[in-house]
């Protein structure tokens, strides 16, 4: 009650469930209407970030701004409002042959989102992120102008609004450069490492990389198998590589829609630790290379209808970082052992190998190894070990993903992200009054010296 | 030969769901409003998800003596027409449309006289071809006049009227009128509206509007449990209705 028309009050939250904060939302349908008021505002598109980078004091949904806007079927180059979902894109682009250029391990993110929080996936040290596919933005800025940028258009502004999570404007269009591919099929190979040192063996062997790699970690094993893992290396098949069974309609790409797979109730403590064991066996037992669709390769936890409830009301933070490729391998069994030591269940965690740094001043992936877990909100606790990861993190020059945060301090933040100064000064040119703020800018301090 | 509707207040999130719908089913459409701008981003929108010819035009509901061209226009453009789907609807400041002079006109013309003019002609086209359909929006709030937006309810009670009027003049040429009665739905209309219940999905709605074509029902409400509400509000007798708060 007590709403103005058009605006709705509610209580929202990020995909960890932690925090819950009380929004005002508005949600424009018009492409005009996506604008900035006077205020404080942030843009949200679908809430797949973890923690309070789309919570703020007036939330402007861009879900319903949603349209397709230009296809090229020939180039590959598609350009669509902001708030459309990858798993919509996905349909419209693979019955062409084309895919993402990199996506996220969610085909529930908006494009707004994804250059937001320029994020990665598991071609990075191939591809780079998504913001680095982007051929032009069109932005609208706190003074409800409209502006588009490109790395050579505006470029300040386009650096700093990749990876800027949404505090630079509103991201209204996107025009993004798309990947060929020749069928709707990854040809898949794991490979089971039995330590963290083997796993880092295996992600340096050059014999084994491939266009995709990632490592999922048997984050219940410990002592002398922390780090016990298994590498899954993969490549787009290509129409002839595939069996005869997966040949004719099914090499052509098609999306299909997502069936569920598992009720996260059934998710516990138990039974993750009876999960962790038996895909350990099952998926490394896996020798041979087979193939698989992409949506059960790229989107496996999207088959999970609401997964993220499996860790109760208070929610959980996902904690991703990265280190540098020296001292990786201390600074990641520094962070298991912690986290093992602590005795939080976490369902998932997960190993990647990251390339170089790009030119987005905010943007997370750096060279090195990138390590995300699941860490419950169980009690106050969670943030004495939060804070023991982060110096671990700092310590070896790495930083942790705005896009997952729900915790740092400004300082380490600041700390973490040396070329913050730099965005700050072009966030004071393009919004000077802080007309775009987000729960987790303010936490940060994010705009301010 | 490719099917084609035209879909009337296009740029509402029920009849966006609703060209999706269509779209999906091959059929190309032709999208009418006031919003140029609009018009253009959904039609591009549905032409590459669905791969259809999707077209457009400018139509102001309160123009009447322009609804004969528009209509011809439309024609002309899609080479013909199959059926139309009627979504423009306009609830204004149920207070303020209390007076004709303050909005109460506005909420007539749009929901009821604009509504029943534009589907004159469709009706003409559509009974020459011996074929076709007219599906209209009405709402719930037409079964039932309530002091919270009965200048509103009264013109979508009249467009109900006036679409089983034309459903029994067409039934000899083979023309389906459906008359489509949403309960609340999610869309700018009603967003952050308060005193919202059961509130529906503009998709819903949107594929309630396509497979009522396959069904043989002429008045669907949507979603159908409201049926019965309002059979229930309907029964009340007016010596006690009108001295609820509703
Ligand atoms: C299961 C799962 C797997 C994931 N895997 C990965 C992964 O592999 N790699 C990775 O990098 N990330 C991953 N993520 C994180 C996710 O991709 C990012 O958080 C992404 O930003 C989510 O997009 P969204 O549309 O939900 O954005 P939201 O969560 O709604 O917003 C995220 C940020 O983007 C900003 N934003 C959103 N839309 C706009 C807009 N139109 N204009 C301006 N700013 C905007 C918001 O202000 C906010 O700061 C994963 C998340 C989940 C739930
Ligand atoms: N939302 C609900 O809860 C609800 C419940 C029951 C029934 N309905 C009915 O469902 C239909 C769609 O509603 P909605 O909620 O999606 O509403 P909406 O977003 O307000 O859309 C209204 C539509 O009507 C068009 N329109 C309004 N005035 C017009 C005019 N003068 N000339 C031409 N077009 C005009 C608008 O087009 P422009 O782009 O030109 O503005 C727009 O496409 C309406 O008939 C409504 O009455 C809605």
């Amino acid at each position: 009650m007590g709403n103005q028309a058009g605006v709705l009050k509610c209580s929202m939250s990020g995909w960890g469930r932690f925090p819950v904060e009380e929004c005002e939302s508005v949600r424009p349908e018009r492409y005009r209407d996506l604008t900035a008021s006077a205020g404080r505002q942030i843009a949200r598109g679908q809430g797949r970030s973890y923690g309070d980078a789309a919570l703020g004091k007036r939330v402007i949904l861009t879900e319903r701004v949603n349209r397709l806007l230009a296809f090229d079927a020939v180039a590959g180059v598609l350009r669509a409002e902001a708030g459309v979902t990858l798993a919509e894109v996905l349909a419209a682009i693979m019955p062409h042959g084309w895919f993402l250029p990199v996506t996220p391990g969610t085909q529930w993110a908006s494009l707004g989102g994804c250059v937001a929080a320029d994020v990665h996936g598991k071609n990075h040290h191939h591809d780079g992120t998504f913001g680095q596919h982007v051929l032009e933005l069109e932005m609208i800025l706190a003074d409800a102008s409209r502006v588009t940028c490109s790395a050579t258009k505006n470029q300040a502004l386009f650096w700093a609004t990749i990876g800027g999570m949404g505090l630079t404007g509103i991201i209204g269009e996107v025009n993004l450069k798309l990947r060929r591919i020749g069928s709707s099929y990854l040809r898949v190979r794991h490979h089971p490492a039995k330590n963290l040192a083997q796993t880092f063996a295996l992600f340096g062997d050059p014999g084994l990389d491939d266009q995709y790699s990632v490592a999922w970690i048997d984050c219940l094993a410990g002592g002398k198998q922390l780090g016990r893992s298994i590498l899954m290396c993969a490549h787009h098949a290509a129409p002839e590589e595939l069996p005869a069974a997966l040949q004719g309609s099914a090499a052509v790409g098609t999306s299909r829609s997502v069936a569920f797979d598992l009720a996260a109730a059934v998710l516990n403590p138990l039974t993750i630790q009876l999960f962790n064991a038996v895909y350990y066996h099952r998926q490394g037992n896996k020798r041979a290379p087979y193939f698989a669709h992409y949506d059960h390769y790229f989107y496996p936890l999207d088959r999970i209808a609401d997964w993220n409830r499996l860790y109760g009301k208070r929610g959980f933070v996902q904690y991703q970082c990265v280190v540098p490729e020296a001292g990786a391998l201390t600074a990641v069994s520094a962070l298991l052992q912690t986290v093992s030591q602590s005795r939080r269940p976490s369902f998932l965690a997960v190993l990647k190998r990251l390339g170089v740094q790009n030119a987005a001043l905010l943007s997370f992936p750096l060279a090195g190894y990138t390590l995300a877990l699941d860490i419950p909100m169980r009690d106050r606790g969670v943030f004495d070990l939060l804070r023991t990861l982060d110096a671990i993190v700092l310590q070896h020059g790495g930083r942790v993903y705005l896009a997952k945060d729900a915790v740092l301090t400004p300082q380490t933040f600041r700390a973490m992200y040396p070329r913050y100064r730099d965005w700050q000064r072009i966030k004071q040119a393009v919004d000077p009054a802080h007309g775009f703020e987000s729960s987790l800018s303010r936490r940060l301090g994010m705009g301010y010296a | 030969m490719r099917k084609v509707v035209l879909i009337l207040g296009a740029t509402s999130a029920i009849a966006r769901a609703a060209a999706g719908e269509f779209a999906e089913q091959g059929y190309d459409v032709y999208l009418a409003g006031r919003d140029a701008e609009e018009l253009a981003r959904i039609a591009a929108d549905l032409a590459i998800r669905y791969r259809i010819k999707a077209g457009w035009g400018i139509f102001a509901a309160e123009s009447l003596s322009d609804h004969g061209r528009f209509f011809a226009q439309a024609i002309s453009n899609m080479g013909e027409m199959d059926g139309v789907v009627l979504a423009m609807g306009y609830l204004g400041d149920p207070i303020a449309a209390r007076n004709f002079d303050t909005g109460g006109a506005e909420v007539i013309l749009i929901n009821f006289t604009a509504a029943a003019s534009i589907l004159g002609h469709c009706a003409n086209y559509l009974e020459a071809r011996k074929q076709g359909f007219i599906i209209g929006i009405g709402s719930v709030a037409g079964d039932r006049g309530r002091q919270s937006n009965y200048t509103y309810g009264a013109a979508k009670g009249a467009l109900a009227l006036y679409l089983q009027g034309l459903r029994n003049r067409l039934y000899d040429s083979g023309v389906r009128v459906i008359t489509v009665k949403p309960g609340f739905v999610d869309t700018a209309m009603t967003y952050g509206m308060p005193g919202l219940f059961l509130v529906a999905t503009p998709q819903y709605v949107g594929r309630r509007i396509v497979t009522a074509l396959h069904k043989s029902a002429d008045v669907i409400y949507v979603p159908n449990f409201w049926r019965y509400i309002m059979w229930i509000i309907r029964l009340i007798p007016e010596p006690v209705f009108k001295r609820l708060k509703l």
